[in-house]
C-alpha cells in the first residue's frame, strides 16, 4: 500500500498532476486564535528553483515544515511529489531533501563518517535512474569540503557547517530539496559561496529546490521564480521581472511650480504629469518622476509588517496587485 | 513486497533491516568515541566508585542474624541501580540533548532514520553502561571473597542478566527523554523512578512490603533486574529472601523479555512522534468553539 503511495507519485498515470512537485489549495494554519496562513495557494513544476520571500513572521518556515511533513496544517489540501506530507512513507521520505536550521547536532561526527553513516539509510530506494546515496568522498567535492573530510562537526566555521547540512540535506539524491533560510548569519564571501553551491545543485538532475528568505537580492539571484509571503498570505508571484510590474506602487513625482518644490504621490504617473502641465504649463519645471522598484515595494512591506501595522496583504499602503 | 527493489537491483535487504545495519554502525562508532575520551566516561562512573568505596568501609558489618556482611549484601543492589542510572536514565538525558539540539529531527528526516537513531542509542548505551558495571565488579569481587563471581555459570547468569536487563530497560530511557524534553522535567520523572527502585527490592527485600505493594513492583522490570543480579553474585542459600524463596529464573526471562519487546516495538514510532513539531489548531474545531 505504502508503495502504491509512491508509485502514484512517480507513475506515467495522471502526467499533469505528476509535474508538479508541490501543490498546495487553501492551506490554512492556525494556532490558537493566531492564524500564521490564511490560504496559501501555490503551485511548483518539476525542476523548478522556488524563493519563499517574507519578513520574519510571515509563515514561511510554517510552510516549509508543513510540506516537509513536521508540521500538522489546520486546513487545506497539500501535495508533495504526489503525496500528503501528513502521510508520507518512508520511501515518498527517501525522495524529499530537507536543510534544516539546526547546526548543533553530530558535534563529535567526523564530516567524512558522518556523511557515509547517514548515506546508507538510502541504498534501498535506488532506482536505475538514480543510484542512491552520494559517496562520501563526491559530495565533499560537490559542496566544498573535501579539505574538512576527517573535521569534527562540532568544529567547522559557519559556512562549512552550512555545507555539511545542505551535504546531508541531499545525501540521498532528493527530486525535491527544501532549504529553510540558508544563508543566515553568513559573512558576504560565505553568502556568495553558498548562492554558488545552490546554483550548482540546481542544475544536477532536475532537483526541484524551495527555498525560504527574507532578502529580496538573495531570492532574485537564486530562483527561477519568487512567492512573497506576507500576513499568511501569498500577495505577489512570478520572477523578479513580472513582479516588478505585478507589484506597482505609487510613483514620487517631484516638480516645482514657479521655484517653489513639490512633492506628489500617484498610482498612475502619467495622467498625473499631463494633469501638471495643463494645470501649471510653463511654470511647470524640475521635474522628476520615480517609480518604486521591488526592492522599495519589499522594503516597504517589511517596514509595515514588522511596525505590526497591518497583518492582511490587501491592506497594504502603496501595493496594488 | 520490495519486489520493486529488486528490479531496481537496489540493495537486496529491506529498508528496515538497512537502518538497523546503519544504526549498530552508528552505535559502535559513538562507542567507541565516548570510550577514547576517559573525562566523559569517568562522567558517567564515579558514582558507583564512591559505592564501592562504602560498600568496603562496610565489609565487616553483618546483616543481624547472618553471616553476610551488609557490603556483600549491597553489590547486587549497586549493581542493578547502575545499571538503571547510566543505562536507563543515561539514555533519556542524552535523548532530551539530542531533541533539544536537533539530532533527533535530523534523523527523522532521513527514511527510517529514526530506527538507525534508536539502535545506535541502545548499542552506545549499553556498552557505556557495561563499562560502569565492569568498574563496580571488578574491585567488588577482589573485595568480597564470597561473591559468586569465580564461577563460570554465576558470570554467564550475570552477562545474561545485564544483557536482558539492559534490552528491558533501555527502550524506557528512550521514551522518557523524547517525551520530556528538557533536562528541568527530566528531574521530575527521577522522583517515580527513585520510588520505583525503592519498591523493588533493590536495596530492601521486597518480602518487607505488603503484597500490593509487591505485586505493583513484579509489574516493572527493576525487581526483576535486582532479582536476577542477586541470583548471579549471591550464594544459593540466600534466596530463602526472596518471594517464592527462589530466583525465579524464568519468570524474570519472561517479564524482562516481555518488556524488551514492547519497548522496542514502540520506543521508535514514539521518538519518531516527538521529534516532530507542534501541529496548528484544526481551523473547524476552533471555529466551532468560537460559534
Amino acid at each position: 500500500m505504502a508503495v502504491a503511495a509512491s508509485r502514484t507519485a512517480t507513475g506515467n498515470e495522471g502526467a499533469a498532476a505528476a509535474e508538479l512537485a508541490i501543490e498546495t489549495v487553501g492551506l490554512r494554519m492556525r494556532y490558537g486564535a493566531k492564524d500564521v496562513l490564511r490560504g496559501v495557494d501555490l503551485q511548483v513544476p518539476r525542476g523548478q528553483v522556488i524563493a519563499l520571500l517574507g519578513p520574519n513572521g510571515a509563515g514561511k518556515t510554517t510552510t516549509i515544515e508543513i510540506l516537509e511533513g513536521f508540521r500538522g496544517r489546520s486546513a487545506g489540501e497539500v501535495r508533495v511529489l504526489g503525496v500528503d506530507p501528513a502521510d508520507g512513507d518512508e520511501y515518498w521520505r527517501a525522495r524529499v531533501g530537507i536543510v534544516l536550521q539546526s547546526w548543533r547536532d553530530h558535534g563529535t561526527w567526523r564530516v567524512r563518517d558522518l556523511l557515509h553513516q547517514l548515506g546508507r539509510y538510502y541504498t534501498p530506494f535506488s532506482t536505475p535512474e538514480r543510484s542512491k546515496p552520494y559517496g562520501a568522498d563526491e559530495l565533499m567535492e560537490l559542496v566544498g569540503l573535501t579539505a574538512q573530510a576527517t573535521a569534527r562537526a562540532g568544529s567547522l566555521s559557519g559556512g562549512q557547517r552550512r555545507r555539511l547540512d545542505v551535504a546531508i540535506g541531499i545525501v540521498g539524491k532528493p527530486d525535491l530539496l527544501f532549504l529553510d533560510e540558508p544563508t543566515v548569519g553568513f559573512d558576504p564571501q560565505a553568502r556568495q559561496e553558498f548562492h554558488e553551491l545552490v546554483h550548482r545543485l540546481a542544475n544536477l538532475e532536475e532537483t526541484t529546490i524551495l527555498l525560504t528568505t527574507h532578502d529580496l537580492e538573495e531570492a532574485e539571484k537564486l530562483s527561477d521564480r519568487i512567492v512573497i509571503l506576507a500576513g499568511g498570505k501569498i500577495m505577489a508571484d512570478g520572477t523578479a521581472a513580472e513582479l516588478g510590474r505585478q507589484v506597482a506602487g505609487q510613483a514620487e513625482i517631484k516638480y516645482s511650480v514657479a521655484g517653489q518644490a513639490q512633492v506628489d504621490h500617484a498610482d498612475d504617473a502619467t495622467a498625473h504629469v499631463r494633469e501638471l502641465f495643463a494645470r501649471h504649463g510653463d511654470a511647470l519645471g524640475d521635474l522628476e518622476v520615480h517609480k518604486p522598484t521591488l526592492e522599495d515595494i519589499y522594503m516597504t512591506l517589511v517596514r509595515e509588517f514588522e511596525a505590526g501595522r497591518w497583518t492582511d496583504a490587501s491592506t497594504l499602503p502603496g501595493v496594488t496587485r | 513486497m520490495d519486489g520493486r527493489l529488486d528490479a531496481a537491483g537496489g540493495d537486496p535487504m529491506t529498508p528496515r533491516a538497512v537502518a538497523v545495519k546503519a544504526g549498530l554502525e552508528r552505535g559502535w562508532v559513538e562507542l567507541r568515541s565516548k570510550l577514547a575520551s576517559p573525562w566523559e566516561l569517568s562522567g558517567e562512573v564515579w558514582p558507583w566508585i564512591i559505592a564501592v568505596g562504602v560498600m568496603f568501609a562496610l565489609r565487616d558489618k553483618k546483616v543481624p542474624g547472618t553471616d553476610f556482611s551488609i557490603g556483600l549484601q549491597a553489590v547486587p543492589g549497586i549493581v542493578g541501580m547502575s545499571l538503571i542510572y547510566t543505562g536507563l536514565m543515561g539514555l533519556a538525558l542524552v535523548l532530551t540533548t539530542d531533541r533539544d539540539d536537533g539530532t533527533l529531527l535530523r534523523m527523522k528526516a532521513i527514511p527510517n532514520g529514526t530506527i538507525g537513531y534508536f539502535i545506535s542509542k541502545v548499542v552506545s548505551r549499553a556498552g557505556i553502561t557495561t563499562a560502569a558495571l565492569l568498574i563496580i565488579l571488578i574491585p567488588s569481587a577482589l573485595l568480597f571473597g564470597d561473591l559468586r563471581v569465580n564461577s563460570v555459570t554465576a558470570w554467564l547468569t550475570l552477562i545474561g542478566i545485564i544483557l536482558l536487563g539492559l534490552l528491558a530497560t533501555l527502550p524506557i530511557g528512550a521514551v522518557i527523554g523524547a517525551v520530556f524534553g528538557s533536562v528541568q522535567s527530566l528531574g521530575l520523572v527521577m522522583l517515580p523512578v527513585m520510588g520505583l527502585i525503592a519498591i523493588s527490592g533493590i536495596f530492601y527485600p521486597i518480602t518487607a512490603f505488603p503484597e500490593w505493594v509487591q505485586w505493583i513492583g513484579q509489574v516493572f522490570p527493576v525487581y526483576w533486574l535486582g532479582l536476577g543480579m542477586r541470583s548471579a553474585l549471591l550464594p544459593d542459600s540466600m534466596a530463602i529472601a526472596e518471594i517464592g524463596g527462589s530466583w525465579r529464573h524464568l519468570q524474570t526471562i519472561g517479564v524482562l523479555g516481555v518488556w524488551a519487546v514492547i519497548g522496542f516495538a514502540y520506543a521508535p514510532v514514539v521518538l519518531r512522534r516527538m521529534a516532530r513539531r507542534g501541529s496548528g489548531t484544526t481551523v473547524k474545531e476552533t471555529e466551532t468553539a468560537a460559534a
